[in-house]
């Protein structure tokens, strides 16, 4: 298990290192002076070199890299371009909202797609599991970026029940900011919810075929008992790893919706230093979701092991 | 492992509730600010498009979306009001003397920095100096500037600023925000003299204003003003609707489409740039002027509108626009009528009787120039020219296009950065370093030199006017129009007021 846990972490190590790596090679490839981009197209060419000396631009690729590389690992990731504060401060501000924001949609969606798809397992072929899948199937064709504008336009424009634009920030208000976040975070979740439920329900139906179910029936168990006690126990294992999956995805699913919903969470930051240049600010955030990506899926590897002990005889 | 997973279950049920009650009872929380006049009576939520620079520091300032909020903030010695003119601010009174080499201020009485502290003409001197690097340790802030010879306090109520050359344009220069010498962040604590003061921010979220109160002049009518960032096109109408936000400037026609019939007014008026498509001299197709022309007479400027623009927009004909008042001359506008058979004769003249291709470079975050530019094309189709339209993002068509001069043909507006014509004249000179569509023109350098050294306002403007001529003449780009510029307020307030320059004045709004 140590050695396993060793080796994983050493090769995560590694993937950061080529995705920090990546990104500064895509910044030194595309076109776009963050110099030029920031101080507009009447610059005086004394300005100009005056800031990308500021900069650090006027010294060599693998200077910079590395030398941004060295402060990582410490844990400076620099200065802004556009912001000029240093980007830790930034992400520390920015990184909680989208945080909470996965974190609601995940709720969301664990706590929805769990009953339902043991509901409708449980009542296969039923009219409620009929309807219920032709739902869920609508749902996952649905883009979570069309979602997102539908409920915009359901919720905040008919209904009311919500304004959207009108974020306000957890400290400001915990109640109003969670109400808002609950929005997005539901756009989030359902297409992901729906997946679940599909994959939860047949995950189900698979083992309750199984011998060792019509022995808990022999032995005199109920429908529910033998449901909950040995099914779910062997089913949930394919979807934990789904679930990890899943997070990761509702990650960049939140940078998305932060656009739609006007969120000013990590992805604004992301999407409007990309325009700017601000590459300071992208290489930590891209560094950062990489990071947490990894983490998830170690944390899942770790969980299945734990809960399952057939995988960790295998390794 | 069962009591266990039922927990797990009925915890997240119950935080699921939570959260879908809470949204009920947080509807009728978020109900009562509208409801009730007092809370909401003197504050508005205005969207702008992208979030301020970092600086707040108004001499380093230099993204137009960042410089017409500081507009609120920071005055200068003199600043426009909504006709163009330029009346007195931290000054209350000026005299030109020996033609234009010396300009003398007298400061306003009792004029109060938004930290409390009395103006000074110490503060005037430090601000000028700074942005003119009189000392030359720093760097030239203003280029216009370069032309100071030195700032002379005179007494403790005036200051006389001295040019190296007559200037009789150099007043639209001193809009110069007076900034106080003592302090010590002025990028991070802005404090000028203007109707608003600065309260706070919040990256790509807001900005918060508040009415200064001890404002020299008349004082603004709304008490705070938050800015909210929308950075997605597509949510601007949402948040309008939704009552989030108040106001938005420079909205495109659809959106203003979009608003009919709500609790919205649209306001009209001009953008105040030049719209043309701009051309590469030294192309080879383009350097020949029957070419230029040839496009001039294909190109219908009135068809774009009435595509792309509902027929709204003003149709110019050189690179001056109708706000700049004595200079423009509307004749430009119809130089060239469309006409077809004219423009295929002059193109099989130059040689290029079967046509070319060219590629139209333009920036992506720019619908209006799109909508434009794709107009273009197919009207250019009817002469056998065959465009075709390249989007790059902002940033590489400052560095490729406008820095690098490495285009053919591109769609974009050229706005103004002061209201002297020279602003919009100057970059067409042979060797200005501004001149990013490589024109060359020997009239036209001895035109502007003429306007630049004439002290007669007659004869400058006859220059000026002279070199707008050539401009069109000579066909040097295909202008096409001065967009129109909506704004959409909500019908709660009123007040809005359009100025020759890209500067927003939120004192003027009200509330109904």
């Amino acid at each position: 298990m140590k050695k396993y846990v060793f080796t994983k972490l050493a090769g995560m190590f590694f993937t950061i290192i080529c995705v920090a790596f990546l990104v500064f090679l895509a910044f030194a490839v595309i076109p776009g002076d963050p110099a030029l981009a920031k101080l507009g197209a009447q610059a005086t060419p004394e300005r100009l070199a005056a800031m990308r000396a500021q900069m650090g631009l006027d010294r060599p690729f693998w200077e910079r890299f590395f030398s941004w590389l060295l402060g990582a690992v410490r844990g400076d990731f620099g200065t802004s371009y556009s912001y000029g504060t240093g980007v830790s401060a930034i992400i520390a501000e920015k990184l909680p909202v989208t945080l909470l924001l996965t974190g609601m949609s995940f709720i969301i969606m664990t706590a929805c797609s769990i009953p339902i798809s043991i509901y409708t397992a449980k009542h296969e072929g039923g009219l409620a599991d009929r309807i219920i899948l032709i739902v869920n199937q609508v749902i996952m064709a649905v883009p979570p970026f069309f979602a997102g504008i539908l409920i915009t336009y359901l919720f905040g424009l008919i209904l009311h029940w919500f304004q959207p634009g009108s974020y306000v920030s957890f400290a400001q208000s915990p109640v109003r900011c969670l109400v808002y976040l609950f929005f997005p975070a539901v756009a989030i979740a359902l297409p992901k919810m729906a997946m679940t439920v599909k994959l939860l329900r047949s995950s189900l139906l698979d083992e309750a075929k199984k011998d060792y179910v019509r022995t808990a029936y022999s032995k005199g168990n109920r429908t529910n008992g033998v449901l909950y006690h040995h099914v779910l126990k062997n089913a949930i294992i394919p979807v934990i790893t789904f679930l990890g999956m899943t997070l990761t995805d509702m990650i960049a699913g939140s940078v998305i919706m932060e656009q739609v919903f006007s969120v000013p969470g990590i992805g604004r930051i992301l999407v409007s230093s990309i325009s700017s240049r601000d590459y300071p600010v992208v290489e930590a955030v891209i560094v950062l979701l990489t990071f947490i990506v990894i983490s998830v899926n170690l944390l899942c590897d770790l969980i299945c092991r734990i809960t399952d002990p057939r995988i960790r005889r295998e390794a | 492992m069962k009591r266990r997973m039922k927990a797990i279950l009925a915890m997240s049920v119950l935080l699921t509730l939570t959260i879908a009650l809470s949204a009920c009872s947080g509807d009728k929380a978020g109900e009562t600010p509208s409801g009730d006049p007092s809370a909401d009576e003197s504050s508005i939520t205005i969207g702008i498009p992208q979030d301020l620079e970092e600086s707040l520091d108004p001499h380093m300032a230099v993204a137009a979306g960042t410089k017409e909020i500081l507009f609120n903030i920071y005055e200068g010695l003199v600043k426009p009001d909504k006709d163009g003119n330029m009346v007195p601010a931290v000054a209350s009174s000026y005299t030109v003397e020996e033609g234009g080499k010396t300009y003398t201020f007298t400061l306003r009485d009792g004029i109060l920095f938004h930290d409390g502290t009395q103006v000074t003409v110490e503060d005037i001197k430090y601000s000028i100096e700074r942005c003119a690097d009189t000392s030359g340790e720093g760097t030239l802030l203003v280029p216009a500037f370069s032309n100071i010879e030195s700032v002379e306090i005179v007494d403790e109520k005036t200051v006389s600023i001295h040019l190296k050359e007559a200037s009789t344009d150099f007043l639209s220069e001193l809009t110069v925000a007076i900034i106080p010498k003592h302090n010590e962040d002025p990028a991070g604590n802005a404090i000028g003299t203007g109707p608003y003061r600065y309260v706070s921010r919040s990256i790509q979220e807001n900005i918060v204003l508040t009415r200064f109160d001890d404002y020299w002049g008349t004082p603004a009518n709304i008490k705070d003003i938050t800015l909210r960032i929308i950075a997605d096109g597509d949510m601007i109408v949402t948040n309008l609707k939704s009552g989030s936000v108040d106001m938005f400037c420079r909205i495109s026609t659809d959106q203003a489409n979009e608003l009919a019939g709500t609790d919205f007014e649209i306001y009209e008026g001009t953008m105040n740039l030049v719209q043309a498509m701009y051309l590469n001299n030294s192309f080879e197709p383009f350097q020949d002027i029957r070419v230029r022309q040839a496009l001039c007479y294909a190109v219908s400027p009135q068809e774009i509108l009435d595509l792309g623009f509902d027929g709204k927009g003003t149709i110019i004909g050189s690179s001056m626009f109708p706000a700049f008042g004595k200079y423009y001359l509307p004749e430009l506008s119809d130089l060239y009528g469309k006409d077809i058979e004219k423009a295929k004769e002059l193109l099989s003249e130059a040689g290029y009787g079967d046509g070319f291709s060219f590629t139209i470079t333009v920036p992506s975050n720019y619908q209006q120039h799109i909508d434009t530019a794709q107009i273009i094309v197919e009207q250019l189709k009817e002469i056998n020219v065959d465009a075709t339209i390249n989007l790059v993002e902002w940033g590489t068509w400052v560095e490729e296009a406008y820095t690098g001069r490495n285009f053919e043909a591109t769609v974009v507006g050229v706005d103004a950065s002061t209201l002297t014509a020279g602003a919009l004249l100057e970059r067409f000179r042979s060797d200005s370093s501004k001149n990013f569509i490589n024109f060359s023109n020997e009239a036209y350098d001895a035109a502007y030199a003429g306007a630049q050294a004439s002290t007669d306002d007659k004869e400058q403007t006859a220059y000026y006017q002279e070199c707008e001529r050539i401009l069109a003449e000579q066909a040097a780009n295909v202008y096409i129009q001065d967009m129109a510029c909506l704004v959409a307020l909500n019908k709660k307030y009123g007040g809005y007021e359009f100025y020759p320059l890209y500067v927003q004045d939120f004192a003027s709004l009200y509330i109904r």
